[in-house]
């Protein structure tokens, strides 16, 4: 074996990870190259300022009130949600009720109507068309569940 | 979702919340530098866990699972925050000279100083400071996202080999292979801003009694 084949010996020797065969093998290999051998110095100089690096614990009002900013961003999802279950739930029926006057107002011109009505039938078309298309590219992928 | 159902995965999911938010709020520090964004990262990370906390069916594969949650948003979140540093440089430095906003000198200017652009480390994120610790602290902000998040678990999470291999979804041998290049880097970063060998600079701060 090279210098270069010892090289994650080194950080498993420094941490503590080698097996008991492992670690004779590289104390054998450090016994014969002084080049690991300093090299390893090198890297236990760093681990040590590296162990002693300490992150400040915050307050303990941080881990009380941890749960609840996490709550509060789980209620508001919901409520987004809801919102706009609800949002788009008020505007098909003002649709409808908007769209039921126009046809049944005898004050307004027939071309009007067809022509709102060949509107609504466009876009009805445009959504199932794109709802179909996106249920099966999703029923196609399969890296879908891949995340999980 | 019943919402019998919805009252007890959100139980389970506070339970899991109280177990990890410390590994958390320290992996996310460690990866962004500050209290602030570490805080709001962390909590939007469990957040998106919620939302499909239903499909885990395996509660021991909840931690490497978020931990990709976590570790994609910090480093979308400095991508960002550099893309906007970057900007302002460049906008600045074309006020001073003659490039035009949109020029391809002052896009070119601005991915210079993207790439050059090293994160920013909030000092007072270290206990019992000293010159070395702050140095390092610094340091590790000047890494690359593979390199810094390998030191950020071994030292600020003490994660063995093992438990790395499964949060990063790597073997062993890639997780000490990142770790050799990770320190070699730290190492070149703090003999290159001292001007001094690792081993001198190390003996130059007297070492306080940390709590590890």
């Amino acid at each position: 074996m090279t210098c270069q084949d010892y090289k994650d010996s080194m950080m498993a020797y420094l941490d503590n990870e080698l097996s008991d065969e492992q670690l004779r093998a590289f104390e054998a290999h450090l016994a014969s190259c002084p080049k690991c051998t300093e090299e390893l110095e090198e890297f236990r100089k760093l681990k040590q300022i590296t162990d002693d690096v300490e992150l400040v614990e915050p307050e303990n009002r941080l881990w009380q009130q941890y749960w609840g900013g996490v709550y509060n961003r789980i209620e508001r999802g919901i409520g987004w949600v809801v919102f706009s279950v609800a949002g788009i739930l008020l505007l098909i029926y003002g649709g409808f009720t908007a769209i039921e006057n126009v046809i049944t107002d005898p004050g307004i011109s027939a071309l009007l109507k067809v022509g709102l009505l060949a509107l609504l039938v466009g876009l009805a078309i445009l959504f199932v068309s794109v709802v179909r298309e996106r249920i099966f590219f999703w029923s196609k992928d399969r890296y879908k569940d891949v995340r999980r | 979702m019943t919402w019998g159902s919805y009252g007890s995965t959100r139980e389970a999911f506070e339970a899991i919340v109280n177990r990890h938010m410390k590994d958390a709020y320290f992996i996310a520090l460690g990866l962004v530098g500050n209290r602030e964004d570490a805080l709001e990262l962390s909590q939007e990370a469990f957040y998106r866990a919620y939302k499909h906390f239903d499909q885990l069916n395996a509660p021991e594969k909840f931690f490497p699972w978020f931990y990709q949650i976590l570790r994609n948003l910090c480093f979308s979140h400095l991508r960002k925050r550099k893309v906007r540093r970057a900007y302002a440089v460049g906008a600045e430095d074309s006020g001073s000279g003659s490039g035009e906003p949109g020029s391809a000198a002052m896009m070119a200017g601005q991915e210079a100083a993207m790439a050059a652009m090293p994160d920013t480390f909030d000092p007072e994120m270290v206990a019992q400071r000293n010159e070395a610790k702050d140095r390092l602290w610094q340091a590790i902000g000047q890494l690359d996202e593979k390199h810094r998040e390998v030191i950020v678990l071994r030292h600020f999470r003490n994660l063995s080999y093992d438990e790395m291999a499964r949060v990063l979804f790597c073997n062993r041998g890639t997780v000490t292979s990142r770790l050799y290049y990770a320190r070699k880097r730290l190492k070149d970063i703090l003999n290159r801003e001292s001007g001094c060998p690792t081993a001198e600079c190390s003996d130059r701060e007297p070492r306080k009694g940390g709590q590890k």
